[in-house]
């Protein structure tokens, strides 16, 4: 086995491991310790397909700001007590099912792309360094670059209204 | 050597450059401690310490076998992991900013070009911004671990601090990256290097990033997170021994490192200033130019470190409103308008 398709396993198990105390752990507080390992682990995938700057703006948005953000919900409200599980049986069996339809769907679409045959690209393919996604950005896409930059500005203003509003 | 693809020389290489840098950062940090006692002793015109050893130098070791060898209490209603963790990722996100700094004009060992760099990666700046980013978690999961309200208000000071006075540490940082065009370390130096230092041109941006700075490593005037008179000790109040040493530790090295950035982006890195390195380089031999240029970088870190103190022994420390007023009403504003302005410049020459 290679040593990048090692990592490239390592990487697997960690990021869905920890996918999975998200779900599980009855502290809110293990859950956000446990999606900021997944971020780091999909950030790890990132770099191994040369992706660079797609990684690490993973780590200082996601991990870095927002869920920091979460952090400070679940400290200030106290929400780090178990709180009671869903009793609901029929809600449960509805969840898992929708949940397995969401699983399926994804599998099939993916399972035919050509993303299967290179799980690792390394060194190969300079699209994800800084140059040519900010040429990428500016030229060809440009318009919807713009628009969700105005979307950026709307939700902010949304908030500051929204935090004046006492 | 090859063995399983790999290039083994270059994880040796590798090894020792991080073996090295990380025993200077803890060597600098330890010393900086004495070096802190000592510049307030001179600034409040006392002595300072002076039993320990000759001048008192052997005082950090004496307080780190102190630290080491006291009672390790953790709180009966703590959770227990995260009290662990707090410490630890304090610790390790001050040490991981080192991989990206280039210490140094490269050396030649052998047949081997060895650059005094860790990781030359594309993205150097930004991964910088990530650790720092990430360094809140280590005093928000501490403060909130011990269960104790004074830490926990503390901690939330201290990571409302951190997140505000990035976005102004990230804008100054903006046009710093536009004057050089790159976020690659090694090319921000480089283009310093070959012309003059990014200070010249960013000076107002360099006094925004100093600021941040100030609050990024919670040192007065900013340092609110562990203000005394308001929440007892702060942060790490309910820790003892060397978890509350490693917190101490994180706080020294995150100022060695910040010192090491400042030197980086703004005053040439490890350019040594009215020197013509390759002309020395021809006389004296690329390995001692090396070394030289290496004590070049460390001298500006530790003016930087010496500055920090300076400032910590003589003014006072900020009102927490008027800190968030200063970073969110003055800093980030004016870091969009030094922003802006040295786009239009930029445009304007190159037109």
């Amino acid at each position: 086995m290679n040593i990048t398709q090692l990592l490239f396993w390592i990487l697997t198990v960690i990021a869905i491991g920890s996918a999975l105390m998200i779900v599980t752990s009855k502290n809110p507080v293990y859950s956000v310790l446990g999606l900021i390992v997944t971020f780091f682990a999909i950030s790890g995938h990132y770099i191994l397909m040369n992706a660079q700057f797609l990684a690490i703006v993973n780590i200082i948005v996601y991990a870095g700001a927002i869920m920091v953000l979460f952090l400070f919900v679940i400290m200030l409200m106290n929400l780090s007590r178990a709180t009671e599980t869903l009793k609901n049986k029929w809600l449960q069996i509805v969840g898992a099912i929708a949940g397995s339809c969401l699983f399926l769907v994804l599998v099939a679409a993916l399972k035919n792309t050509e993303i299967k045959k290179n799980l690792v690209e390394m060194g190969t393919g300079d699209i994800g360094l800084v140059k040519s996604l900010g040429r990428e950005l500016f030229t060809t896409f440009v318009i919807p670059f713009e628009i969700s930059s105005v979307l950026f500005l709307s939700a902010m203003i949304g908030s500051v209204v929204i935090g004046k509003k006492e | 050597m090859y063995l399983l693809a790999i290039d083994w020389f270059f994880i040796l290489e590798k090894l020792a450059l991080i073996f090295v840098i990380i025993m200077l950062s803890m060597g600098v940090a330890m010393y900086a401690t004495y070096g802190e006692r000592k510049v307030a002793a001179f600034i409040q015109d006392r002595i300072g310490p002076n039993r320990a050893g000759p001048f008192g130098l052997f005082q950090p070791l004496a307080d780190g076998g102190k630290l080491f060898f006291k009672e390790e209490i953790i709180p009966l209603a703590s959770s227990k992991f995260l009290f662990i963790l707090g410490p630890l990722l304090a610790m390790v996100t001050a040490l991981l900013t080192s991989a990206v700094i280039p210490w140094g004009s490269s050396m030649t060992i052998g047949n081997r070009q060895v650059p005094l760099q860790v990781a030359d990666v594309n993205i150097g700046i930004l991964y910088v911004f990530g650790v720092v980013s990430l360094g809140v978690y280590g005093i928000m999961l501490g403060g909130w671990a011990s269960n104790n309200k004074f830490s926990l208000l503390a901690a939330i000071r201290g990571a409302s601090q951190m997140v505000s006075y990035e976005l102004a540490m990230g804008l100054s940082l903006i046009a710093v990256l536009m004057l050089t065009g790159s976020l690659q370390m090694s090319v921000i130096v480089g283009e310093q290097y070959n012309s003059v230092w990014n200070i010249v041109y960013q000076p107002l941006g360099f006094i925004i990033f100093f600021i941040c700075a100030l609050a990024e490593t919670n040192r007065t005037p900013f340092d609110l997170p562990e203000a005394e008179n308001e929440l007892n000790f702060g942060y790490h109040q309910e820790y003892s021994s060397m978890k509350l040493g490693f917190y101490l530790f994180a706080e020294y090295i995150n100022m060695f490192i910040s010192g090491v950035i400042m030197a980086t982006l703004y005053f040439g890195g490890y350019d040594i200033p009215f020197v013509n390195e390759a002309h020395l380089a021809q006389r004296i031999g690329e390995n001692w130019v090396a070394l030289l240029t290496f004590l070049m970088l460390m001298a500006k870190a530790l003016f930087f470190v010496f500055v920090f103190m300076w400032i910590r022994w003589t003014i006072p420390r900020f009102r927490f409103d008027q800190l968030m007023h200063l970073g969110w009403k003055r800093l980030i504003p004016l870091a969009l308008a030094n922003m802006i302005l040295t786009a239009v410049v930029i445009l304007w020459l190159k037109k």
